[in-house]
């Protein structure tokens, strides 16, 4: 049994290799809640989730329940989702309108901006009690910003702008908006909530991971490849099987096509993998020239062509975001526990575009991010394993130089791979992780008594 | 929209000679959830036409698979893949391999006026066993069956399971 006294979190990374103890370790994890989810940006949600004032949905900063909402003034407010009185959750449903909350315990009731608004039997506490004092209240999450929509909280009130930490992956979310003929996205086709038994971080390790489709993803490559085409389909196992089966490219596909991209903060890109022509729709398709005939018309020829040769796969925004500018799909992730973890996917419509191509958005988000997937449903078997072989004395120190001796710096200030199968990425999430977590770096440091996963 | 009006979409289709009955949509429903028991996809997948469609809906009533997001909606060439993959010696996600056993009750007619095929709806209890850990699925079945050449056949089946729009641990054996 292990019982011993981390005094050191940085320790726990090397150049090449990490500690098994960051993906196992109560402790750990209960730091990285306090320090990484305390001190970065999170992602929360998107505004057209709150479009008029008193809409409201609620989530997660950690594991500390908060509620979104669009207060009377069209401002957006991140409140703790909790009674001032006696601790109670205020906000039971997910979502919703409303002109007040109101705690169903004692009934206190609270203004859409978190402040106490009426207390029944008010007389009877004591008198120093003011409910309006700014303790009185559903409390502010202290910064609340957006890019371009999105919504991002952040617990600390120290640290860089939103815009200054996303640095160079505005770029990302500028071309998720940018694909959009009208400039506007709205959250639309319902949410997918996947759940594995391993650590947070291995899903964000994965997405960017280059080396693993050929081989995880064997089961549906082999299947799509051997479907036949002249089976009917509605347009879902068309765009199902394109994907499954561009899963099967070979390595060297991977190590000449593809590239991976890495910023401050622990934030990358995988480029140039997919692109629309051989997934969503091929460019002939009356779809896809539909669409490309709204965007030319809102933002001109040279524009329209520009924003489709963009082409990023996953672009993930450290430590809880994911999302796919190109096929509109968005991943929110919910450390549960060290061992458990929760995702929550959504989907976009373009604004301005045709209705068929947000079908097929819908199509591409059951293959991908669907819970009854033929792929993702491996990539959750991935994280499980890994969940129950992480407990194991063998390996001590996890592999993660893949790439290590040839990665390069990137133009836009950061590093990439050599070829896309470099673990760059997570070389990357790890010098964020000891920043955020290394004590000189953490003012509220408490020396961390480690005990048995 | 009821299933019966999202059914109405589906292509043409000779009349059944006539509407099938309650005893034999029962029999029918049983078979169908014993193929999926012992494993027997291919049988399973013998059982659609060849224009099915199969659809488990991500939240409770929903309207069309078309434009939310659906646990599983597969057409007919997707629910050729499913089970071609569940055959396959490297789905890692079946190592080791589901147990389930189903429980098919409750069968009712819902509608015998469609000249395609009859609306069944019957609810179910699937629990399945995987790696040290049991799941429980509850939920209604809506199958819409007809007869093929003296054999009933599936045209279009929805699984709205209790805890659709709730999180969930990937789904690999069919419902």
């Amino acid at each position: 049994m292990r019982h011993d006294v981390i005094d050191d979190v940085a320790s726990l990374v090397k150049p090449g290799s990490v500690h098994r103890r960051l993906y196992d370790d109560p402790a750990i994890f209960e730091l990285e809640l306090e320090r990484v989810f305390g001190s970065a940006w999170i992602y929360v949600g998107h505004e057209s989730q709150v479009k008029q004032p008193g809409d409201y949905f609620c989530t997660y900063l950690g594991r500390k329940p908060v509620v979104v909402v669009r207060g009377p003034d069209s401002k957006v407010h991140v409140l703790h989702n909790q009674c001032a009185h006696r601790g109670a959750l205020v906000v039971a449903l997910d979502k919703g309108r409303t002109g007040e909350f109101q705690c169903c315990y004692h009934g206190w009731t609270y203004h859409l901006d978190g402040r106490l608004k009426a207390v029944p039997l008010q007389h009877g506490y004591p008198p120093g009690f003011d409910p309006k004092s700014p303790s009185m209240a559903m409390l502010h999450v202290p910064h609340v910003s957006s890019y371009r929509g999105f919504l991002f909280a952040n617990q600390s009130s120290e640290g860089p702008s939103l815009e200054e930490w996303l640095g160079y992956m505005t770029t990302s979310l500028d071309d998720m908006v940018d694909r959009a003929p009208d400039g506007e996205l709205e959250v639309a086709g319902g949410v997918f909530k996947h759940t594995y038994n391993g650590n947070w971080k291995l899903y964000l390790e994965n997405l960017c991971d280059a080396a693993h489709p050929w081989f995880t993803h064997r089961s549906s490559i082999d299947a799509a490849q051997q479907q036949s085409d002249e089976v009917f389909t509605d347009g879902a196992g068309e765009i199902a099987i394109r994907q499954m089966r561009q899963n099967g490219a070979p390595y060297s596909f991977w190590e000449s096509q593809v590239g991976i991209w890495t910023y401050p903060n622990g934030h990358s890109f995988l480029g140039d993998y997919h692109d629309d022509k051989k997934l969503v729709a091929a460019l002939n398709d009356p779809i896809s020239r539909d669409y490309m005939d709204a965007l030319e018309r809102k933002k001109g020829r040279e524009e329209t062509k520009r924003i489709m040769e963009v082409r990023r796969w996953n672009s993930n925004i450290y430590p809880n975001l994911s999302f796919m500018s190109q096929f509109q799909q968005l991943r929110v992730i919910h450390p549960l526990a060290v061992n458990r973890t929760l995702v929550c996917t959504y989907s976009f419509r373009l604004r301005g575009a045709p209705e068929q191509l947000f079908h097929n958005t819908i199509r591409f988000a059951n293959v991908v991010n669907g819970t009854g997937s033929l792929v993702l449903t491996d990539d959750l078997e991935i994280y499980n394993r890994i969940g129950l072989g992480i407990s194991s004395e063998g390996a001590e120190w996890l592999q993660i130089g893949r790439g290590f001796q040839s990665d390069v710096p990137d133009e836009h200030g950061g590093r990439r791979g050599k070829n896309s199968t470099s673990e760059v990425y997570i070389r990357n999430m790890f010098d964020a992780w000891v920043g955020y977590m290394d004590e000189a770096a953490a003012p509220n440091h408490r020396r961390l008594e480690s005990v048995p996963a | 929209m009821s299933p019966t009006d999202v059914a109405a979409d589906r292509r043409a289709a000779p009349r059944a000679s006539k509407p099938l009955d309650v005893q034999a949509c029962e029999q029918f429903l049983v078979h169908e959830a014993r193929l999926l028991d012992e494993c027997r996809f291919d049988e399973w997948l013998a059982l659609f036409t060849p224009d099915a469609s199969y659809w488990v809906p991500s939240e409770p009533d929903q309207k069309s698979p078309l434009d939310m997001v659906s646990l599983i909606y597969d057409d007919r060439r997707l629910l050729e893949t499913r089970v071609r993959r569940l055959a396959s010696p490297r789905i890692y996600s079946q190592e080791p391999r589901s147990r389930t056993s189903r429980v098919v009750t409750n069968v009712t007619i819902e509608d015998t006026t469609d000249p395609v095929a009859t609306l069944v709806r019957s609810k179910f209890v699937l629990i399945e066993f995987r790696r040290n850990e049991q799941r429980l699925f509850g939920g209604t079945s809506f199958h819409r069956l007809k007869t093929v050449d003296g054999d009933i056949k599936i045209a279009w089946k929805r699984v709205d399971l209790v805890n659709c729009d709730g999180p969930m641990d990937g789904i690999v054996v069919p419902l």
